[in-house]
């Protein structure tokens, strides 16, 4: 049994790790800031998108061109869940920096989350008209092509929409939306095992970014291939299927980044008023309060939620992370904000992995 | 990773490939346009025999699609200016082009462009889904979507198919339908509809020219589920003879079904009837507005236009007047021919009429089949009547005006013919519309119905 505290938890409350990586290699390939943008990064891992946001504005009056900068503003504003204002920042940055297929390649992130298929196919040729060998954009827009298709068919073929086949396609979808902001696995999601490691003795901005960043630097072409430091990059992006031979303590960090991941998606979710995506964060065999019926219980959850007027938001403090075999315990401190309450409570989340994804299975508050 | 990926739209290879070669290459067709044949049962493309130069590239994986074989009597040759390309074909037959040479970009995005004119269109959005798809998987057939409806897909295919051949063999401006004899003055256009084309003609009556038939335009249309031939009520087909468009429904009076206006026909006229064919409600109409367009077979038995296609066509049709034939295979005939049959006709009619005059009822009656009768007398009472008649008079003159001569589509040799008679006598004058159908007996032609049209 070991038990860790992560001190800097990455890919936290983030959509989409497409995006998140994108976000990091920006950073990567212009690392000629030192001001405010670390902090401005540890915010939004912490999700606190408010100060982050207020911080990165402070950043941007001094520098209003600076492109990380921006990008990070529009990363927040994603977080937020304010997609009009996220579009209008990479729109913007697009606009600025044609050459940077980062912003491009997010911008279709939300148009796809838009269901506007069309605009986010645009986004992404761009992306990869600029950086021809761009792997996320030409996975994103692999989806958005079938997506797209799918529309197609369904016009030509008049095919109901609540049919087998279609609907199969929509949870894809779904898939390339959301799939990652669960934290399940995939290629990105496995290299923090080996980023933590390296990144976590240094404070230094830069080296803590190049870290992050393995498989997305190794996807960056041209100006930053000299910097690219390859030892790292090539046994991170390697063994991006779940059963590479790694040490045992290697693996426990594994562990703990992967609930790191599903309490920051099920917080997020929970900010974003996402009840479908909350909902799944919870084990099929969750302890419902007081043993009531699991219906009720999603029931009152999706009131409370969705029926929430107002903006939520479901900040904490690092969680305290235990892991022993499949199951885990993460305690913490929990910030509730909404309308009329703000609240920070003692939370013990007890976590089971099933099938390799980290469920909750208790929930208690003190 | 998501190169150009191999695909094989067998519908296009098959149908776009031969396209320019023929269109181009070909010579200027055969002297004698007999009878066009159309066959698409086979299995195995056709051999290429039938027309030399003809380089049709047919793919075999996909069997069903690959086998049209296009018809021989109706070259391919470019119309002048004179045709109106309202219909989708031009831009399929370009996208198709693109997918076969692999272009797939420039294919996705005319079809897009397809797309942004016919918003409803399925078939331009089938293959924009194949071409999007295309790019994420490789896709083996014309409409590669994993559960695609077949019925639905096989549809679109047949319109593809049928609308690109439409495109190719388009009838050449010196051949006349062999249906469109004589039209009478007053008759500014005709319709010609071959069904197994899936095709609507659309000729004028060129009176500058001695009243020969001049192509104006081609349109897709969509016939009964299940074909040709009407026989009788509710049997999904559409009825094959000469018609004429009896009136015009609004489209304010209109169910959305049939889109943008609609214009009964005479089905079923006074041959129909003496088949035995029964039931009624045959109209050309529009489409529903859910769709651009419908497949080849799709409607009760109505012959469908696109409501773009209606709209113009519709400017052509005169009620009680326009003539409508529909046949299952059109024939065409030179020039030359065509004024050969409709000289032959005019001769005899005039004979008939003469002898009519000379009150002489056996050579009147020569003019009459043994199978002739009207709808209330056999060949028998009315020969019987006219040699009563012709007792009592001491002359007749009789004028035919407003003529028209229509062939019956069909194995038997039957003209429709149509006019004002003008009869006077001794101590009778009568004007009436008379229709007669002629039926060509041991190389001669002989009246076989009359009555008042």
């Amino acid at each position: 049994m070991t038990s860790k505290s992560l001190s800097q938890p990455r890919f936290k409350q983030l959509k989409t790790l497409r995006a998140i990586a994108i976000g990091l290699t920006i950073s990567f390939a212009a690392p000629a800031f030192a001001d405010n943008l670390p902090e401005v990064q540890r915010l939004i891992k912490q999700g606190q998108y408010p100060q982050a946001l207020e911080k990165v504005d402070a950043y941007l009056s001094n520098k209003p061109k600076d492109a990380q900068g921006r990008f990070l503003k529009g990363l927040i504003y994603t977080e937020m869940n304010k997609p009009a204002e996220a579009i209008s920042v990479f729109t913007k940055l697009t606009e600025d920096y044609p050459e940077l297929p980062e912003p491009y390649n997010n911008l279709a992130v939300l148009y796809a989350q838009q269901k506007q298929y069309d605009k986010a196919r645009t986004a992404l040729e761009m992306a990869i008209r600029t950086h021809p060998s761009y792997a996320i954009a030409y996975e994103n827009l692999g989806d958005v092509y079938a997506k797209l298709a799918s529309q197609a068919y369904d016009k030509a073929l008049q095919l109901d929409n609540a049919n087998a086949t279609t609907q199969n396609k929509l949870a894809l979808i779904r898939d390339l939306i959301t799939t990652s902001s669960k934290g399940n696995v995939k290629p990105t999601a496995a290299t923090p095992t080996v980023a933590t490691k390296a990144s976590a003795p240094t404070a230094a901005p830069i080296a803590s970014v190049v870290t992050t960043t393995p498989s997305a630097a190794s996807t960056a072409p041209t100006k930053v291939a000299e910097a690219k430091p390859a030892a790292i990059v090539a046994p991170a992006v390697a063994p991006a299927p779940a059963p590479a031979p790694v040490a045992a303590v290697a693996k426990s960090d594994g562990a703990s980044e992967d609930i790191a991941k599903a309490i920051a998606a099920w917080a997020s979710a929970w900010s974003r008023k996402d009840v479908k995506s909350y909902l799944s964060s919870y084990a099929s065999d969750f302890n419902t309060p007081k043993g009531m019926p699991r219906k009720a219980w999603e029931d009152e959850r999706e009131e409370r939620i969705a029926g929430k007027p107002g903006k939520i938001s479901v900040t904490y403090d690092e969680p305290k992370i235990t892991v022993n075999g499949d199951k885990a315990t993460a305690v913490f401190r929990q910030h509730y904000k909404a309308p009329g309450l703000s609240s920070s409570t003692n939370k013990t989340l007890v976590l089971s992995r099933t099938s390799g994804k980290w469920l909750i299975k208790e929930e208690n508050s003190r | 990773m998501l190169g150009r990926k191999f695909i094989l739209l067998g519908l296009a290879s098959c149908l776009a490939s031969s396209l320019v070669t023929d269109a181009l290459a070909k010579a200027p067709a055969n002297p004698k346009p007999g009878k066009t044949q159309v066959s698409k049962v086979a299995v195995k493309p056709v051999a290429k025999k039938a027309k030399p130069g003809k380089t049709a590239k047919l793919v075999t994986p996909l069997a069903a699609v690959s086998t049209a074989k296009f018809a021989v009597a109706t070259p391919a040759t470019r119309l002048p200016a004179v045709v109106s390309d309202s219909g989708p074909e031009a831009q399929l037959v370009t996208i198709f082009k693109e997918i076969e040479a692999n272009r797939l970009g420039n294919a996705l995005q005319l079809t897009d462009a397809l797309l942004s004119q016919h918003p409803n269109y399925r078939l331009a959005s089938l293959i924009k889904g194949d071409l999007l798809l295309a790019r994420r998987q490789d896709i083996q057939t014309f409409g590669a979507m994993t559960g695609a409806p077949p019925d639905k897909v096989a549809d679109l295919r047949a319109e593809a198919i049928v609308r690109l051949r439409g495109y190719r063999e388009k009838p050449e401006t010196k051949n006349i339908p062999r249906y469109l004899l004589q039209m009478q003055p007053d008759q500014r256009h005709a319709i010609v509809v071959d069904t197994k084309r899936s095709r609507l003609y659309l000729y004028e009556n060129d009176l500058s020219n001695g009243g020969r038939p001049r192509f104006v335009a081609d349109y897709y249309v969509t016939q009964g589920k299940l074909g040709a031939e009407k026989v009788s009520e509710g049997d999904k087909k559409t009825p094959i003879g000469v018609y004429h468009v009896t009136s015009s429904v609004p489209r304010q009076k209109l169910a959305d079904l049939y889109g943008s206006g609609a214009f009964p026909i005479n089905y079923p006229n006074e041959w129909d009837k003496r088949q035995g064919r029964n039931g009624s409600g045959i109209w050309l109409h529009g489409t529903p507005s859910n769709t651009y367009s419908r497949p080849p077979k799709a409607s009760e038995g109505c012959v469908v236009l696109t409501n773009q296609d209606l709209d113009i066509v519709a400017k052509s049709l005169q009620v009680g007047l326009t003539p409508v034939i529909i046949s299952n295979s059109v024939e065409w005939l030179s020039f030359d021919d065509w004024a050969k049959e409709r000289n032959e006709l005019n001769k005899s009619i005039d004979a008939w009429r003469t002898d009519w005059e000379s009150r002489d009822t056996e050579r009147y009656m020569r003019h009459y089949s043994k199978r002739f009768k009207t709808n209330d007398q056999s060949l028998e009472q009315f020969a019987a009547q006219k040699k009563q008649v012709n007792a009592s008079k001491e002359w007749i003159k009789v004028k035919t005006e407003n003529l028209s001569v229509f062939r019956n589509p069909g194995k038997e040799e039957v003209v429709v013919v149509t006019f004002d008679q003008d009869y006077r006598s001794n101590n009778l004058n009568n004007l009436m519309k008379k229709r007669q159908y002629w039926l060509r007996e041991d190389g001669k032609w002989k009246i076989i119905y009359e009555g008042s049209a």
